[in-house]
């Protein structure tokens, strides 16, 4: 700590930060644009001047940027200094000089960081009367939009761009006061993180895309605090609506999940919402008209819930609608809706998670790794905010050289000078090139057996009473010590692994690595990533996945069958999943979009999105993670999964709710009846809590509208919605000050109406949230020593010449399926291939672009041929869970022909 | 009077090669060198007083010594900042098409000194004759053995490269220079930590001034004491001092550090043309403050220079004649300037381009009683500390300074709506 002197006033501040971040924490006002929270100081804008004085005797001091000013005791400033003043207003209206001041039809304008920090210079007259400079805008995409003229030169943009996010594509270009942002020529952004240039730019420069489409200042939305739906990662967004329809997703801070960035599916793949192909109405495909009103449901189905009644759980679903379903057919008669081998690696990794041998880091954590081992997962197309965080743990080990001459860490433009290109070890086994083997000292080119074999080598190398790995080939030996020794000599090791390449090894192998590296504080972190927003939820619920044989004799022949918000015929072959249907009299199918699966049922229920419901989700770390209904649907039939169900189970039971039932009882419930879950009702707050005897509000103070926005309709203004089951109210009515941390709505704090305002919600700049990070993780190593993980390991690859195995590759955009509706990203997804390396091209006698037929169990595909010369022999890879290449019961292999 | 840096150069002829340049006594302080440690060298150089020719004026030895001599590097790196751009000056390139060998063998001491293993020659695009000569320079030097593996048995290796700028005045400054030599924007970095800590490529650096470097063989072979006493004022050795504008005799001479600013006109440079009277002058390149009539016996060194108001820079100087209009002589040079300016911070991105507008706008009889008051503000917010680098300070000392001794002909611009010069 130290004591430093503002206007004359002590503070106690942390020692290591820089002056403006220690102002910002003690709740002073200064403006800045170039520093950046998470990304440091670099002293460009010189916006944030303050007066530095020798001693408490020095009355004439000096301008000092405060980002580039290190805390120390002892330190006497000023804020308040006539000079320090006059100059950050004089730097606003040298920015101001060729700025178009066109707030009113910016999208930035009323979230723009410009506008508050002109009102906090107090700059108001304009004194330069020449031309102003214009520029060429340039098409980026169909995700952000550019306008250059707004430009402030803060250099943000390439600052996270290149730097942070390690994209190629976005650069400065030209000098002096003709510096221009932007690609070397028109094209789409190729970065994962594009959309966070929306966030870092502090005005109108780049903008989203998508939110231009039903445009929405950020005053007049309704806004809830939500969970990403589209990867296992949880990342904490914040939804916002106006008029019934899904607007703008943006970054919600949790300083142990995804801090202040998230990726482009999880930005722009909310489109989903708004979709015609939504259902609306609760439909019996045997009445006429299907569409039918809640009593006649009602009446339908109240016959159908007696005898044996079969529930399918989602890993998309919450906590609450799955629970419910287990609640409504009991115990024995919920399954999961997942395929059989993801179901396998789940165990896997619940019993491993359940050890406590090994670490299992947040998000912020694996920034703090300085070794990185990645076996068999390509991160920025399956868990893509996770590959942002490694690209920083790579740093870790070249900057501590920065400690030794006095750089601070805030020091980001001395840091990345220090630095260069050196990076920490990070090695990467996976069949294909990864953007992030960039960054690595080794990449492994084999078939997924072959990175379990390579993995257990590193293991038994270790811990030599691990299991020897037989039969090893070429230079995996090699290999496995190279990388071995770089995990032992680590501080903080990190291997990450997940299900993508659907081989329970690779997993079992990555956690034997992981416990063989230490135990007690040397634990090493294992991060793993799974595939759904809610895989851990629901494989912690233990219901065994449909799939299985043995579920499927105990099925036998339901008189219902209910799925809850799962397309089956996408997890697994057709032929399979109509099996299963068939076997069932009735099939009722909850879920929010039209699908072959609510095609196939006899009763459809329509339900609320994640915009429309509330519910608890469990990540990739086992963190339950409360998301909350952003708006009331005007159709009243758009309805929570748990609600229906619960409705489901009174209908059967000829029971009512004394109460209305809320998410937090069904979570407490839950956590009664499974002690796994204990703690996960912290993460889903009461319905009745109240501060000051206030709820919550979804809207900012200036929601404007709400008495006209219905007049055509009606002229008197409707009774706003209420919101029983959450602290969260519907309307801007509330309570004003700081809301506890899960409970963020959106971040606003007088005269900072952008998301630079966050840091008024943290105890300290870039620390945890008041009232601490939200979030609740739920692993607590139930059940230490058993190792029974460590065995099975997988022969040698052998290719085949008949079989081929397939492997599934994810994409960023399209291996989805609810992002991948969105319009910007659908434009963005690959087309089908297949991918084959250049040999079994030559010896297939097909060349890039040819088709060629895949067939996977009886079904054929006809594939343009993309050469991936890495590729192992005899291995093809398909892009994962495509529209088109859905119903593939991973893992696969196949047979290819030319066509 | 002697002039070490200038005594084998003869522009009637071309500079000497190799032989030519060992045989008048070249490359022996490099043999004297290698005999003397590293430290050895620093220490001399110190003693010597001699002080950086670019324009900062900071005890080249001082320099040297805040480079780690652990062992810990892999690599360490010399630069000679032949970048020279500043307007009105011209004196680094008499001794880089004049006399390369002496700049290399300048360069491979100081190398030695820091015990670094690669240098640069930075040198300004539109260099052409000295690029030709630098590389003919550097390939002798390398089949002689100066340069190269294990130099003169020493056990100590220096490769040495030419690089050309794309024409930037950015790359004069020591850091934007470095990441202009990584192939990274021309922009300057922060110190701390300074480049002798983290420089080119994060490794040790020193950047020195091409006349800078040209002193150090001299200093090695004739002694601290030796160079001191060249001195005619409080700094020591020569200078090269020049002179642009409407004097008889415009040029560049080599003379001893303290020669008077009457002498350097009025002898050197054969006072003013028929016609024209003396003004002001820029002592020190187009980025230090007039000096006037007054000043015509302040001694051309630092602290004299510094002591009347401005600064020696980089000691070439600009005249202001009784017949050029001060207002659009400081708009010429801020046109410069804000063309050159980086782009990187705000004040000198946007701030140089308003002052050039405004003194455009005086020129074209536009000008606003309060665009003097605008201006003022310049000069005091584009001051040192206010900006990322020295770039728009420097700018301003022309400026601030004709505000201060021509203000009438502003106010005339204003009061007349016309330029009166014209």
């Amino acid at each position: 700590m130290a004591v430093i002197y503002i206007d004359n006033v002590p503070y106690e501040v942390k020692a290591g930060k820089n002056l403006l971040e220690a102002c910002l924490s003690l709740g002073f006002d200064l403006p800045y644009f170039c520093w950046h929270p998470a990304m440091g100081s670099v002293g460009a804008c010189r916006q944030c001047a303050v007066k530095l004085f020798k001693d408490d005797q020095d009355t004439k001091g000096r301008l000092v940027m405060s980002c580039m000013e290190s805390v120390r005791d002892n330190l006497y400033c000023s804020i308040e200094d006539t000079t320090a003043k006059a100059f950050r207003s004089q730097v606003i209206e040298w920015l101001m000089t060729n700025h178009p001041h066109d707030c009113a039809v910016c999208d930035e304008g009323g979230s723009c960081h410009l506008q508050d920090m002109t009102v906090m210079t107090g700059h108001a007259y304009r004194r330069f009367n020449y031309k102003k400079r214009t520029y060429n805008n340039q098409y980026l995409g169909p995700l952000i939009n550019h306008e250059m003229n707004r430009c402030i030169q803060c250099y943000r943009c390439v600052r996270f761009y290149k730097d942070y996010a390690g994209g190629k594509d976005l650069d400065v270009f030209a000098a002096h006061n003709n510096v221009y942002f932007g690609r070397a020529t028109d094209g789409v952004l190729e970065n994962e993180f594009s959309g966070n240039l929306a966030e870092v730019c502090p005005t109108g420069v780049f903008t989203d895309k998508t939110l231009k489409e039903h445009y929405t200042r950020k005053w007049d939305l309704t806004m809830a605090p939500s969970i990403c739906q589209h990867c296992s990662l949880g990342c904490n967004i914040i939804a916002g609506e106006r008029y019934g329809e899904l607007r703008q997703i943006t970054n919600r801070y949790n300083g142990d999940v995804n801090g202040y960035f998230i990726c482009d599916r999880g930005r722009f793949g909310y489109e989903y919402v708004n979709s015609l192909n939504r259902i609306q109405h609760p439909l019996i495909r045997s009445h006429v008209p299907e569409a039918v009103n809640r009593e006649t449901l009602f009446d339908h189905l109240k016959p159908l819930l007696s005898g044996k009644v079969i529930g399918v759980g989602s890993p998309r679903a919450s906590l609450e609608s799955n629970f419910a379903l287990r609640q409504l057919v009991g115990e024995n008669q919920f399954f999961s809706g997942v395929p059989e081998t993801t179901a396998e690696m789940m165990e896997i990794i619940l019993s491993v998670f359940n050890t406590g041998d090994v670490r299992i880091p947040s998000m912020k954590e694996t920034e703090e790794a300085d070794v990185v081992l990645i076996l068999g997962e390509d991160l920025n197309n399956s868990a893509p905010r996770l590959a942002l965080s490694v690209r920083q743990a790579v740093r870790n080990n070249p900057v501590e050289v920065a400690n030794t001459i006095n750089i601070p860490a805030w020091h980001d433009a001395a840091l990345r000078e220090l630095v260069q290109s050196e990076k920490g070890d990070c090695f990467i086994a996976y069949p294909v090139i990864t953007k992030l083997d960039e960054l690595a000292s080794g990449t492994y080119y084999i078939s997924p057996d072959e990175i379990a074999r390579l993995g257990y080598a590193i293991a038994n190398f270790l811990d030599p009473q691990a299991s020897a790995v037989p039969d090893l080939q070429g230079n995996m030996q090699g290999h496995a010590v190279l990388i071995g020794n770089s995990l032992q000599k680590a501080k903080n090791p990190l291997i990450v692994t997940g299900v993508s390449l659907q081989n329970p090894s690779i997993i079992k192998a990555a956690a034997a690595i992981a416990a063989a590296l230490g135990e007690g504080d040397r634990k090493a972190m294992l991060a793993v990533v799974v595939p759904d927003c809610n895989s851990m939820g629901l494989a912690m619920m233990n219901a065994p996945s449909i799939l299985n044989s043995t579920a499927l004799s105990t099925i036998g022949s339901p008189d219902t069958l209910i799925i809850l918000e799962n397309d089956l015929f996408s997890i697994s072959q057709e032929a399979q999943i109509s099996e299963i249907l068939d076997r069932s009299t009735n099939i009722i199918v909850l879920d929010h979009l039209h699908n072959p699966t609510s095609a196939r049922a006899d009763i459809v229920i329509p339900v609320g999105t994640f915009s429309e419901a509330d519910g608890t989700l469990v990540n990739n770390e086992g963190r339950a993670q409360a998301y909350f209904q952003v708006y009331m649907p005007k159709n009243e039939n758009l309805r929570e999964s748990w609600r229906w169900l619960s409705d489901l189970k009174n209908l059967r039971d000829g029971t009512t709710d004394a109460n209305n039932v809320t998410p937090h009882d069904l979570i407490r419930q839950l956590a009664d009846k499974m002690p796994q879950f204990t703690g996960a009702d912290q993460a889903m707050p009461t319905a009745d809590l109240r501060i000051k005897d206030q709820k919550i509000p979804r809207e900012p103070h200036r929601y404007s509208g709400r008495t006209a926005m219905n007049a055509n309709l009606d002229v008197s203004e409707p009774k706003p919605p209420s919101d029983p089951d959450t602290p969260l109210s519907f309307t801007m009515e509330g309570y004003k000050g700081l809301q506890p941390a899960p409970l963020n709505s959106f971040f606003w704090s007088p005269g900072w109406n952008s998301n630079q305002s966050v840091h008024k919600y943290q105890m300290e700049v870039g620390g945890a949230l008041y009232g601490g990070n939200p979030g609740v993780r739920l692993f607590n190593h139930i059940n230490p020593g058993d190792r029974s993980y460590m065995n099975g390991i997988p022969p040698r690859f052998k290719p085949d010449k008949e079989n081929w195995e397939m492997l599934p590759l994810p994409h960023l955009f399209g291996s989805e399926a609810l992002s991948s509706l969105s319009k910007g990203i659908a434009e963005l997804s690959p087309q089908p291939y297949v991918a084959i390396n250049s040999m079994d091209a030559e010896s297939l006698n097909v060349d890039e672009g040819s088709i060629l037929q895949v067939i996977i169990e009886g079904v054929q595909y006809e594939l343009p041929v993309k050469i991936k010369p890495e590729l192992p022999a005899r291995t093809a890879g398909l892009p994962y869970n495509l529209q088109e290449l859905t119903g593939i019961k991973w893992p696969a292999h196949g047979q290819l022909v030319k066509g | 009077m002697e002039k070490p840096l200038t005594q084998h150069i003869n522009s009637n002829r071309p500079p000497l090669n190799f032989n030519e340049y060992s045989g008048v006594g070249g490359y022996e302080a490099v043999r004297k060198a290698m005999a003397m440690a590293p430290a050895e060298i620093t220490k001399t150089v110190q003693d010597s007083d001699l002080k950086g020719r670019g324009g900062a004026g900071f005890n080249t030895g001082m320099k040297w010594s805040f480079v780690p001599m652990n062992g810990r590097h892999e690599s360490k790196y010399l630069v000679a900042n032949a970048d020279e751009m500043e307007p009105g000056t011209f004196k680094d390139r008499l001794l880089l098409e004049g006399n390369p060998h002496q700049l290399i063998e300048g360069m491979i001491i100081s190398a030695y000194a820091i015990q670094a293993n690669v240098s640069y020659i930075f040198l300004r695009w539109a260099y052409k004759k000295a690029a030709r000569v630098i590389r003919q320079a550097i390939a002798e030097a390398y089949d002689a053995g100066y340069l190269g593996k294990n130099i003169l048995g020493s056990g100590f290796s220096l490769e040495m490269h030419l690089h050309t700028g794309v024409g930037r005045y950015m790359c004069g400054e020591e850091t934007a220079l470095l990441n202009a030599l990584e192939g990274k924007r021309a922009t300057p970095r922060t110190k701390p930590p300074f480049p002798q800590v983290s420089g080119l490529f994060g490794k040790p650096t020193i950047v020195n001034n091409v006349e800078t470097l040209c002193n150090i063989p001299h200093i090695i072979n004739r002694g601290a004491e030796w160079f001191k006493d060249l001195s005619l004022g409080d700094d020591a050795g020569t200078k090269l001092y020049g002179i642009s504008g409407r004097v008889n005799k415009p040029g560049i001479w080599e003379l001893p550090m303290g020669t008077t600013m009457r002498e350097l006109i009025e002898e050197h440079g054969g006072g003013m043309r028929k016609g024209y009277k003396f003004k002001g002058a820029l002592p020190g390149g187009a980025s230090t403050d007039f000096l006037v009539e007054e000043h015509m016996d302040v001694k051309m060194d630092f602290r004299s220079v510094a002591a009347a108001g401005s600064r020696l820079g980089t000691g070439t100087m600009v005249i202001l004649d009784d017949q050029t209009c001060p207002v659009g002589f400081v708009h010429n040079l801020e046109h410069f300037f804000a063309q050159e300016s980086c782009g990187w911070c705000t004040p000198c991105r946007e701030g140089l381009p308003w002052t050039e507008k405004i003194l455009k706008s005086l020129e074209n009889g536009s000008g606003r009683q309060e665009d003097i008051s605008l201006l003022e503000m310049h000069t005091q917010f584009l001051g040192p500390g206010n900006t990322f680098c020295a770039l728009a300070p420097g700018a301003m000392e022309p400026l601030q300074s004709a505000l201060k001794y021509f203000r009438d002909d502003f106010e005339k611009h204003i009061d007349e709506k016309r330029c009166p010069y014209k």
